[in-house]
């Protein structure tokens, strides 16, 4: 790839320290993705906090949006989890929406993708499987690794059985993580990729260049249309999936 | 959903976000690692999670204590007005059937009602129309009687003179025949006679 112009793809990516921040030698500077953490935070809480504060009971557009947001996550948290889950919607619902608004604001040209990172998805997916660690042991103890061990299994293949199931639940914050992060990453290169050959092929000069450069452009469009559906495929993917591992550790027979 | 244990819950997140800011730190610092694929530069990782951390947990602690329980207080204030509404409609439309019955049945009633009066006014009616003809029936029928009286009466007197005119004219006529007068004794004699032989 020419390096020449904004057409490396990984410029994109790059973090940039807006506020130098440098307590006990730790660099906590303010960067560009901090300033995207704190829009995707600003924005989340504009829809359902400020949408939410008229109390109206013939509800207007951003309470519609903000009711229709909360009754998606609720409806998805009871219907893997069931009643019970309601305690942990808060959390899959910040999740969901924290990684939704920060998918959604990196589709806007020139802006930085907070889940571009495997930092922040790593972090997240961390975070999911050490809630349903913690709150599995506090809430039920010693039952709670009754999760490796399958019912009905035969005693000769159990030792397989809970290996199989051990291995499945240390790979769940990798492949958690790495999905997210895989595909936003994957998807603005491609963009990128696309978008920049619609320039290099402007920019060469040639008539032959010319003819073709619609063909890369109408590529980039089809697959900025195809990366709205990922950013919220995969927030609600993850969203699901946190559901999923926390019912695990709301009832772990199974 | 209880406060108490979300902001229990809330305080364990900020535990675990601070362990990995604590664990990232260790593997920060790594000069010289220069034009690295930045998603995985070691460098900038405690600067994410510690933003990170502060923006979900700030995001988290407005979701959990205000967005949420508002939103869904409006949620259920919906529910609960639409079911009161169609509640008070169901009683409504009870009440106006109930009155609709109750006209009905007060309609039915008064036409029952206004049936019997206007027969006892039939009734009362025929009977007075009777009653008059009965008193004028009698007062006609006395008349006649005294009218049919009154001309036997008549007639009777009328007899009677007849009677005397006729003696008096036996008696005029016997004398003048005679010359002779005969007694009023005979000459009535001979006029009833004569009467009684038609």
């Amino acid at each position: 790839m020419a390096a020449g112009g904004g057409i490396d793809p990984i410029h994109q990516f790059e973090i940039k320290p807006l506020i130098g921040l440098r307590p006990f030698g730790l660099d906590l500077s303010f960067t560009n993705a901090s300033l995207f953490m704190v829009l995707t935070v600003a924005a989340i809480t504009a829809i359902m906090v400020y949408g939410s504060s008229q109390r109206a009971t013939v509800p207007g557009r951003l309470q519609s949006l903000a009711e229709m947001i909360y009754e998606f996550v609720a409806s998805t948290v009871t219907g893997v989890m069931g009643k019970d889950g309601m305690r942990f919607f808060p959390f899959v619902f910040s999740l969901f929406m924290f990684v939704l608004m920060a998918n959604m604001l990196g589709m806007i040209p020139g802006s930085f993708t907070v889940t571009s990172h495997i930092v922040v998805t790593a972090a997240f997916a961390f975070l999911v499987i050490g809630v349903v660690l913690v709150y599995g042991i506090v809430k039920h103890g010693s039952h709670f690794f009754g999760l490796f061990v399958p019912s009905g299994v035969p005693g000769w293949l159990l030792p397989f059985m809970v290996l199989i199931e051990a291995v499945s639940f240390v790979s769940r914050p990798i492949s958690l993580s790495l999905r997210l992060f895989g595909n936003m990453l994957a998807g603005h290169i491609a963009l990128k990729v696309f978008g920049g050959f619609v320039v290099a092929l402007l920019a060469g000069g040639s008539v032959f260049g010319m003819v073709i450069a619609p063909l890369p452009l109408l590529l980039a469009i089809a697959l900025t249309a195809l990366e709205f559906l990922v950013a919220f495929l995969q927030a609600y993917v993850f969203a699901i999936l946190t559901c999923v591992y926390l019912n695990d550790a709301l009832h772990p027979g199974h | 959903m209880p406060l108490r244990s979300a902001t229990v819950f809330g305080r364990g997140l900020a535990v675990t976000a601070a362990l990995f800011v604590a664990g990232a730190a260790q593997a920060a610092p790594q000069p010289g690692a220069k034009a690295a694929f930045p998603p995985f530069d070691a460098s900038t990782f405690a600067g994410q999670l510690f933003w990170l951390a502060l923006t979900f947990g700030l995001l988290y602690w407005l979701m959990s204590t205000i967005a949420l329980p508002r939103v869904g207080a409006i949620l259920a204030d919906r529910a609960s007005t639409i079911a009161r509404d169609l509640d008070n409609a169901a009683a409504m439309q009870a009440k106006a059937e109930e009155t609709a019955q109750a006209y009905e049945t007060a309609l039915t009633e008064a036409r029952k009602n206004a049936q019997s009066i206007a027969q006892a006014a039939r009734d009362a009616g025929a009977k007075a129309s009777d009653e008059r003809r009965r008193v004028v029936e009698a007062d006609l029928s006395a008349r006649l009687e005294q009218a049919e009286a009154q001309i036997a009466a008549t007639r009777t007197a009328a007899m009677t003179n007849v009677r005397d005119l006729g003696s008096d004219v036996a008696i005029a006529i016997v004398t003048k025949l005679t010359g002779q007068a005969p007694s009023a004794t005979e000459a009535n004699a001979a006029v009833d006679q004569a009467l009684a032989r038609g």
